[in-house]
């Protein structure tokens, strides 16, 4: 009898074991909930959605078909990232200890991303920041288990700057409106110090910094229209870049000035017709419809177009590129530990320095000591076609990694100023 | 008196024990309410007075900055002295107010305090130098001169956040028990009286006002000690209003009802992002209604039963 005890209760925990063997647990933390749902997390945790299924039927083209990670399934866990930093820290707290998940891909905002990256070293645990912008994180810092898959938020506005000088836009006033938060802050911060180098005369004028999710913006209007400039700079996004537009339109502010966005592509769908001809705008990196021709990019398209009946744009693709990488990374370290799922520390050496193929174009981990990437970039024009009932880019131009991101250990900020030293343009 | 101490002293011991038999998520999730239960504990003893302040994240978020800046500027790294100089730098920080604030009373208490925390989230989004909004990070306290060790820092942190608490709570039954806390009762039943029988009101209100900035910046220190990271959103009225909440559930009866209901708020809140990420807020804000429902007196009242 005694035996027979003994034999199942070690069947049990060999069948429990075997268990948390069979599949790959994946935290995913974006945003759904809160302002950044609707353009951000939301989408992007649909493409996760999409992805993880085609990569656990082993659907997706070469070199990323085998079923899972290396055979073994992944088990998704989706995560609010709304709710600040504080609360962050406690939930990747808990998906690493009372989950017990193997890593996590996930959070938008800086601050998080700021707050989150030393917890996850500190436990000695893998993450992989997908999206959030800002350059101080392995600029000020140094990490063993963190890895930011996407080019950091310098890219975004000297690409921008570029474009203007490659077109020879006039630029010799710009006013800027931007939100009064890190972001909008950075943002104008890197793309008045990129003009001052590329058109040396220009001169910034109004300088605009209304509150995060105002949403109403008449004031604003009323003083970028008081004193127009050739440009008007700005990095609004999501709901707040939505009623900019849509209350600047009808006053003509696009037709006064030249409107330039440094992340507007996510808008595009929603706003439609509503969006003004001849807008210049980035996307964070060649997503959407800046996205370049490659048949891993008409998969991925096709993927999440037939899920969810939109086309992707920028979260959603910077999601997929992460997956494809940390894929990559996992099955790697699984041949280095025998076939079997890797620890943290495996992982990380797989995916430091490592290279791959997305949708939109090569990732290179390069910068950071291999913990950050890089990655090629578009800026294109807005073009209502009213045949196909949706905003188009035309004039698309493409950006390398090498000549809009700084180099290996120097700091974005002091790259710009510094006149972009190393920078490799065709 | 005696009484009081012997049994904080021994809650302090059992909570120490208990700790090591906690898992590591639970651990830090102990950590967090004990650090946010102090802060909700100065607001129940300025509810005892008959004001509520909308606002402790003034205190939260001075106490938090003041311990991360002393630990990345001037190297001080020691986690005692660091929540001593949270308190510290927070009754700083309100002591030019004190005395306004306290000749006010009902919504006008409240707001006040909500305006000036405001002021000070505003400040801190604007100052770049302290990272503007993301705010900035902070490397792990250290311990009467020693480094934590990484896989005991939880327990540590822990501790420290158990003892700290027990002794700011001890402290704090003391005062209401003592002669000026009753007072604060007897203020918030009939403020024209106590002033006829000879007590200065705004002297037991300011000075009430300054002993819960005392414990809203202790906490802050303790929370940003386990977190490693601040940001301006401390100073959030949302943040304020948290603590608020932890009070009405606590009731003004008790100490000890201050950290379970933040215990009970945080359990709540981290497993309801568990399992219904997509509706945490709902499931959240129905607890919250069904506690206001069967506990409308908060659920010191239980404890006290």
């Amino acid at each position: 009898m005694k035996r027979i005890e003994a034999l199942l209760i070690g069947g049990l925990f060999a069948a429990g074991s075997a268990c948390a063997q069979e599949t790959f647990k994946l935290g995913v933390v974006s945003f759904l909930s809160g302002s950044a749902a609707e353009s951000f997390g939301v989408p992007a945790v649909n493409g996760a959605k999409a992805v993880i299924e085609a990569f656990n039927k082993g659907q997706a083209p070469a070199p990323y078909n085998k079923v899972g990670f290396g055979g073994v399934r992944i088990e998704p866990v989706y995560v609010d990232e709304n709710g600040g930093a504080t609360k962050q820290v406690q939930e990747l707290r808990n998906l690493y200890d009372r989950d017990k998940v193997d890593a996590v891909v996930g959070y938008v905002g800086s601050g998080d991303c700021l707050a989150v990256a030393p917890v996850a070293e500190e436990m000695k645990k893998f993450l992989i920041l997908y999206d959030c912008g800002t350059p101080r994180i392995f600029e000020d810092g140094k990490y063993s288990y963190v890895f930011r898959t996407a080019s950091h938020a310098v890219m975004d506005n000297v690409a921008l700057a570029r474009y203007l000088k490659a077109r020879s836009i006039k630029a010799g006033s710009i006013n800027y409106i931007n939100q009064d938060y890190a972001w909008g802050h950075d943002s104008r911060n890197d793309f008045k110090a990129a003009a001052a180098q590329l058109f040396p005369g220009s001169k910034a004028q109004t300088d605009l910094l209304p509150k995060f999710g105002a949403g109403q913006y008449g004031t604003e209007i009323s003083a970028l229209l008081a004193q127009p400039a050739d440009l008007t700079h700005t990095s609004l996004w999501g709901g707040d870049l939505q009623a900019f537009v849509l209350q600047a339109g009808p006053r003509d502010l696009f037709k006064r000035t030249q409107v330039v966005i440094s992340a507007g592509d996510h808008v595009l769908p929603g706003l439609g017709d509503k969006m003004p001809d001849g807008v210049i705008l980035g996307a964070r990196g060649a997503y959407g419809l800046m996205s370049p021709k490659s048949a891993l990019n008409d998969w991925w398209w096709k993927l999440y177009e037939d899920a969810n009946k939109v086309y992707p744009v920028q979260a959603p693709y910077r999601m997929v590129q992460s997956l494809l990488g940390l894929k990559l990374a996992v099955e790697k370290a699984m041949v280095a530990n025998g076939g079997k799922k890797p620890s943290p520390e495996q992982l990380a050496a797989a995916l430091k320095g490592s290279e791959w193929e997305s949708p939109a174009g090569r990732i290179r981990m390069n910068l950071a000591d291999g913990h950050q990437a890089t990655q090629d970039t578009a800026i294109g024009r807005t073009k209502y076609d009213a045949a196909k009932k949706m905003v188009t880019l035309v004039d698309i131009q493409r950006f390398p990694a090498d000549c809009v991101n700084p180099p290996p250990g120097v700091k974005g900020e002091d790259w710009i100023k510094g006149g972009f030293a190393g920078a490799k343009c065709p | 008196m005696k009484r009081t101490v012997w049994f904080g002293v021994s809650l302090v011991v059992i909570f120490l024990i208990a700790g090591l038999l906690l898992p590591k998520w639970l651990l830090f999730l102990c950590t967090m309410a004990a650090a946010n239960g102090v802060v909700s504990l100065g607001i129940v003893l300025l509810m005892r007075g008959g004001v509520v302040s909308f606002g402790q994240g003034l205190v939260f978020a001075a106490g938090g900055y003041a311990a991360a800046l002393l630990s990345n500027k001037l190297g001080v790294t020691d986690a005692l002295l660091l929540t001593a100089a949270g308190g510290a730098a927070a009754v700083l920080m309100t002591a030019p107010f004190a005395v306004l604030l306290a000749r006010y009373r009902g919504i006008f208490f409240a707001m006040l305090t909500l305006a000036l925390s405001m002021v000070l989230y505003g400040v801190l989004v604007k100052m770049d130098a302290l990272g503007g909004s993301d705010g900035f990070t902070m490397s792990r306290p250290t311990l009467l001169g020693m480094k934590i060790a990484d896989a005991w820092s939880g327990y540590v942190l822990y501790s420290i956040a158990v003892v700290a608490t027990g002794l700011l709570s001890i402290g704090a039954r003391i005062y209401f028990d003592s002669s000026r806390g009753l007072v604060s009762l007897a203020i918030r039943e009939n403020e024209l009286r106590v002033e006829y029988l000879g007590a200065s009101v705004t002297r037991v209100m300011a000075a009430n006002f300054l002993l819960a900035a005392f414990l809203g910046g202790a906490g802050g220190a303790l929370a940003i000690m386990a977190l490693g990271h601040i940001e301006p959103n401390f100073s959030y009225w949302t943040t304020s209003g948290e603590f608020v909440f932890v009070a009405i559930l606590a009731g003004h009866t008790g100490v000890l009802g201050a950290f379970a209901a933040s215990f009970v708020l945080e359990l709540v809140r981290s497993f309801s992002s568990s399992y219904f990420p997509n509706t945490w807020q709902m499931a959240l804000g129905i607890f919250l209604l069904i506690v206001i429902r069967f506990f409308p007196r908060g659920l010191g009242s239980l404890i006290k039963k």
